[in-house]
């Protein structure tokens, strides 16, 4: 009889050909998919020649997204996407994604089906942590553990320990999965899960949308964590059904595992929230931040780019303009958001609003094009991270919240709520 | 193996957009990465380092974002080993992986100011404040992650792999 273990230690398990792990022990595991960009992937390709290996493992278990500085955004960029291009011909990898075709990594990557509940994903990319929604352990690397991964199908882990988030109570209004993950990890800090996987469990939970479970699991690594986790549910299941190109595998904590902390948190109290610079952790509600005004405001993003955050900055903007200060810039995060966005008529309500609907991209989350910022300037955003110099010129200032506050902030021209505007 | 060199101390959460800036993720040349390494934190950086130098920083070292051109941006600007109370988990494997030495101690961070003379034996775990004459033992590696420094990196372990 295995040791009664957390979801996280079971898919590990699972993946090392053990019946049970325990937390602080190294394991080699066999992977379900290895991702890598194109800021990621160069160096990915460079060290995976390194290894003497001339295939990779498998063709179809690596997915290389050209979605940061894409559509090229100077010849370098087109260099280095150029350069991921001729890999991904060269050795057949099915999981490509020409420009018209691709999205954020992680926005595309579960809504194309490719990955599943239950996988053993490494990526090279910080927030591969996001399909930790699906119930599988997901989590960031460097580009040489991508190109091992490549080559081998294999990579190395220290089996983390497990925080328990067990969130309960129904969220206030205009209280999203954003303002839940910015409050925990003002509580915790950003290295408050430093090696630690963070399983997220709950009523407030069982209720969300996929939406919201992503944007959850996707911040995980701003606490520091290693990876963020949610159990299958029916929610789950309706959302991979039809999706999903692989058969998946459903895993649940042991009700007796072992967790190294439990933090109950009541999501009847938390408020619209705000991150200020230069630290995800910073966090203020909304309601204390009315007077910072801004010059941009980035609704999109691997963290707010879905359906359900379009439907929400569309709500508020709906017969609405934004401030003439405010420069508004919206970036659905894959075609398949672009096209259902467009036919709702969402996208009548960005222009009537006076917003600048942009082809999918990672773009101004990490500074790389699609809305730099000059020096001293701020911008409010959907996105994930506000440290200094992220978004632009090193004495640029970057604030996270929901998109139902990146609008309202839009609107008014100061951080707002919309229960803020007239 | 043993460094010494002057360190550079800096504070907790250095996160690795102001060790590399996204600004110039478009290319990954190490020389070129070196030339911006903690550009966003500390400009003159570059211009200070002398090549086997150490930096020396508080908890959550490299946090953020899992691009390795920051610990290559800090190897090629001349950087011999980190000392941190902390490093961030993704910057610790990419460290390992690309045999960059870094070393985890609190007391040895607590015992070091800018501008100190540092002596570092990497094998033995020793850090020692040349300039004030105290020793400090940094954490030990598990004897699986010190397989892959000693064979001086993830690379050559898969080498083995992929031959067999």
């Amino acid at each position: 009889m295995p040791r009664p273990m957390t979801i996280t230690e079971k898919i590990l398990a699972a993946h090392a050909g053990l019946d049970e792990v325990e937390p602080g022990q190294l394991i080699e595991c066999d992977l379900d998919l290895v991702l890598a960009n194109d800021v990621t992937a160069p160096i990915a390709i460079r060290e995976f020649a390194k290894t003497g290996a001339t295939r990779v493992w498998d063709p179809e278990r690596v997915a290389l997204v050209p979605d940061h500085y894409t559509p090229n955004k100077d010849i370098k960029s087109a260099e280095q996407a150029k350069l991921m291009r001729e890999f991904a011909r060269a050795q057949g990898i099915s999981h490509y994604w020409e420009i018209g075709c691709m999205g954020v990594e992680h926005a595309l990557l579960p809504e194309q089906g490719v990955v599943v509940p239950g996988d053993l994903i490494i990526g090279a990319d910080s927030h591969t942590c996001t399909y930790g929604a699906l119930g599988a352990f997901a989590t960031g690397v460097g580009s040489t553990d991508a190109a091992v991964g490549m080559a081998t199908g294999q990579a190395w882990f220290k089996v983390p320990a497990s925080i328990r988030f067990d969130i309960t109570g129904a969220f206030g209004p205009w209280v999203s999965g954003k303002d839940l993950i910015l409050e925990i990890i003002g509580m915790i800090g950003v290295d408050g899960a430093l090696y630690q996987a963070m399983e997220f469990t709950g009523d407030t939970i069982d209720r969300l949308g996929m939406d919201d479970r992503f944007t959850i699991c996707n911040m995980a690594i701003e606490a520091g964590g290693k990876s963020g986790i949610i159990a299958f549910d029916q929610r789950t299941r309706d959302y991979v059904e039809s999706r999903a190109e692989r058969a998946w595998k459903v895993h649940h904590s042991d009700s007796d595992a072992e967790y190294a902390r439990v933090i109950e948190i009541d999501a009847t109290t938390i408020e619209p929230t705000v991150a200020f610079p230069h630290l995800p952790s910073n966090t203020r509600p909304v309601s204390e931040a009315r007077d910072v005004r801004v010059d941009q405001v980035v609704i999109g993003s691997c963290t707010n780019g879905r359906i359900e955050d379009m439907r929400i900055a569309a709500s508020v903007l709906k017969g609405r303009r934004a401030h003439r200060d405010v420069r508004l810039i919206v970036i659905p995060a894959t075609q398949e958001v672009w096209r259902q966005s467009m036919a709702e008529g969402l996208f009548d309500v960005f222009i009537d609003a006076g917003a600048a609907v942009s082809t999918p991209t990672c773009g101004p989350c990490l500074g790389g094009h699609m809305g730099i910022l000059a020096a001293g300037e701020r911008a409010l955003a959907t996105t994930n991270r506000n440290f200094v110099g992220r978004m632009g010129d090193p004495t640029s200032e970057v604030y996270l919240a929901s998109p139902a506050v990146a609008a309202a902030t839009a609107v008014a021209g100061h951080i707002a709520s919309p229960d803020d505007l007239d | 193996v043993r460094f010494e060199g002057t360190a550079h101390r800096y504070g907790r959460d250095v996160d690795t957009d102001v060790i590399i800036p996204a600004r110039y993720l478009n290319t990954s040349d190490p020389v070129e990465l070196a030339k911006h390494c903690m550009e966003d934190l500390d400009a003159e950086f570059v211009g200070k380092v002398a090549s086997g130098d150490i930096l020396v920083a508080d908890e959550n070292f490299g946090c953020g974002s899992s691009r390795e051109h920051a610990p290559i941006s800090i190897k090629a600007a001349g950087i011999s080993v980190i000392i941190a109370k902390s490093f961030a988990r993704i910057f610790y494997r990419n460290a390992i992986n690309t045999g960059l030495p870094i070393m985890e101690s609190v007391e040895a961070a607590d015992g070091i100011r800018d501008g100190d003379r540092v002596a570092v034996d990497a094998d033995a775990g020793t850090i020692t404040n040349v300039t004030t004459g105290q020793t400090w033992q940094a954490q030990a590696f598990p004897p699986f992650i010190k397989g892959i420094i000693e064979k001086g990196g993830l690379i050559e372990v898969a080498k083995e792999k992929v031959a067999r």
